[in-house]
């Protein structure tokens, strides 16, 4: 009888066929992070080395930017790597060829959220989309409600376990559930919508 | 000078007490800070991980009002964010306005929607750098009315006041607040780790990689001997200080090491009270100043 090795483990392709691969995407990512150097790494692998988080990541910084500029567009923008980075800037400060790694992170990230390729629940995309929603609304950062709706998109039961954290903070008039408003209310807001419309006339 | 001073979210909330500790020390020492009328939010890394020119526009209008607020003869443009990611922000738009002029377009478009104009005139400062450089080690000197008898401190200085863009203190090995506790009589110690990641958000969002990195800092300066950690970023010491108790009961490290500001530190060598510095908002009580043990007698009393 034959047996389909489906039935006993998943079976994945580990490599990438050249015809996935999307030539234009070094570039775009170089425009975009002001990275003309990009194209001028050398795969020392300083950044990696120097990255406080690298041994997290699914591709370390150096990988990254090797796949980048060959135009693996899917691995990247799907890898772990693009969300660990916590712009600390170490890589961008010892790169010896001056490459803004930092910056070609936030363009990925950009991208992957344009894009919507990261795990629904994932927290770190979400908590940056609520606090640029939470911004556009009302000019400012409010940590408390931040906080709240963050939970309640990524892990409600984070919430309960986070819950003697917040009673402390609370205690010690550190937390608030109000929010920051700005007097002018609405500027940010008008602000905001004409900074999108400059950026897509030019695009 | 007046400063034009841009809290930003954290200094209203979780750092509350570094607000409180920042103008009581700069109150102390006669140097008027200003609040920036109507300020928004910088944007910090969130932000720019969602759209850039939409990022720096924000950033670009706080720098438009202090250019405003300086010029109806107020005093300085410059602008003091005593948070680390405020600071690069705010800085980071000030370089990318001049280096890339196709992103200056965009942006100043974005301001003349409200009636602002981009000049580039305000100087982006961080507390730190105006303490060393414009009020001066022999001012806070001066103004020590309680030495700090030996305390052991490890300063702490973060990624973001240093890098990528060091103005006031090298990228490799800043000195500054160790040079500031060193005027206030306490002892700075050896800490290679000072301007290591604290992981940011990471301690919230991916908490099996945030609380190690708080961990690796806090334990290397409790094996070098620090007394205390002080710090000049409001996510740094919430990072540092508020997770020591997950840092305890998921990593099985009992660290217990006080994480102040620097501007509390300063305060309590000024004599100045510690509501006034915010000190009853720490989770780990703060380190006692060990003035009278040490021999170090009030100065001017």
């Amino acid at each position: 009888m034959p047996t389909s090795v489906r039935e006993h483990a998943e079976v994945r392709r580990k490599i990438t066929y050249q015809a996935e691969l999307d030539p234009q995407f070094g570039e775009h990512i170089a425009k975009m992070a002001y990275g003309e150097k990009l194209f001028s790494c050398i795969q020392c692998g300083t950044c990696s080395g120097t990255c406080p988080v690298s041994h997290y990541m699914d591709y370390t910084p150096r990988r990254i930017i090797a796949m980048v500029r060959e135009g693996f567009r899917d691995d990247v923008l799907n890898s772990l790597t693009i969300w660990l980075c916590a712009s600390c800037y170490s890589c961008t400060a010892e790169c010896p060829r001056e490459i803004k790694i930092t910056d070609v992170m936030y363009a990925l990230k950009q991208e992957a959220i344009k894009k919507g390729v990261y795990p629904k629940r994932f927290p770190i995309p979400v908590l940056a989309q609520e606090f640029f929603r939470g911004v556009e609304r009302t000019g400012r950062n409010s940590e408390g409600p931040l906080m709240v709706k963050f939970f309640l998109k990524t892990n409600p039961l984070g919430m309960l376990k986070n819950a003697p954290m917040a009673m402390r903070l609370w205690f010690k008039g550190r937390l608030s559930l109000f929010e920051e408003g700005m007097k002018n209310k609405g500027v940010v807001a008008r602000l905001l919508r004409a900074a999108k419309q400059a950026e897509g006339e030019r695009q | 000078m007046t400063y034009r001073y841009f809290p930003g979210c954290s200094l209203k909330s979780s750092g509350r007490a570094y607000e409180e500790s920042l103008l009581a020390v700069f109150r102390a020492l006669d140097v008027p800070l200003q609040e920036l009328e109507d300020w928004n939010c910088c944007g910090a890394t969130a932000y720019m991980s969602v759209d850039e020119v939409r990022a720096f526009t924000l950033a670009a209008r706080n720098l438009c009002l202090a250019e405003q607020s300086g010029a109806a003869g107020n005093g300085g443009t410059d602008i003091v964010a005593p948070c680390s990611a405020c600071y690069l922000v705010l800085l980071k738009t000030r370089r990318y306005m001049t280096e890339h002029p196709d992103l200056a377009q965009k942006v100043q478009a974005g301001l003349q929607s409200v009636g602002l104009q981009y000049q580039g005139k305000a100087r982006v400062r961080h507390p730190l750098d105006v303490l060393v450089n414009d009020i001066g080690l022999d001012a806070i000197k001066k103004r020590v009315t309680q030495k700090l008898g030996g305390l052991k401190v490890a300063c702490y200085y973060g990624c973001q006041i240093v890098r990528p863009f060091p103005t006031f203190d090298p990228a490799y090995n800043p000195t500054s607040m160790d040079r500031i506790a060193a005027a206030l009589g306490a002892t700075p110690v050896h800490w290679p780790l000072k301007t290591r990641c604290c992981g940011g958000t990471l301690t919230g969002t991916i908490p099996d990689v945030g609380l190690r990195l708080n961990r690796i800092l806090l334990k290397e300066a409790k094996r070098r001997g620090a007394d205390v950690m002080i710090t000049v970023c409001p996510l740094c010491q919430f990072n540092l200080e508020c997770y020591q108790n997950e840092i305890r009961r998921q990593l099985h490290e009992d660290v217990g090491l006080p994480v102040m500001y620097l501007t509390q530190l300063i305060g309590q060598a000024f004599g100045l009270s510690d509501s006034a510095l915010g000190l009853q908002r720490l989770f780990v009580p703060p380190a006692r100043v060990p003035a009278a043990q040490e021999g170090g007698k009030v100065a001017n009393a």
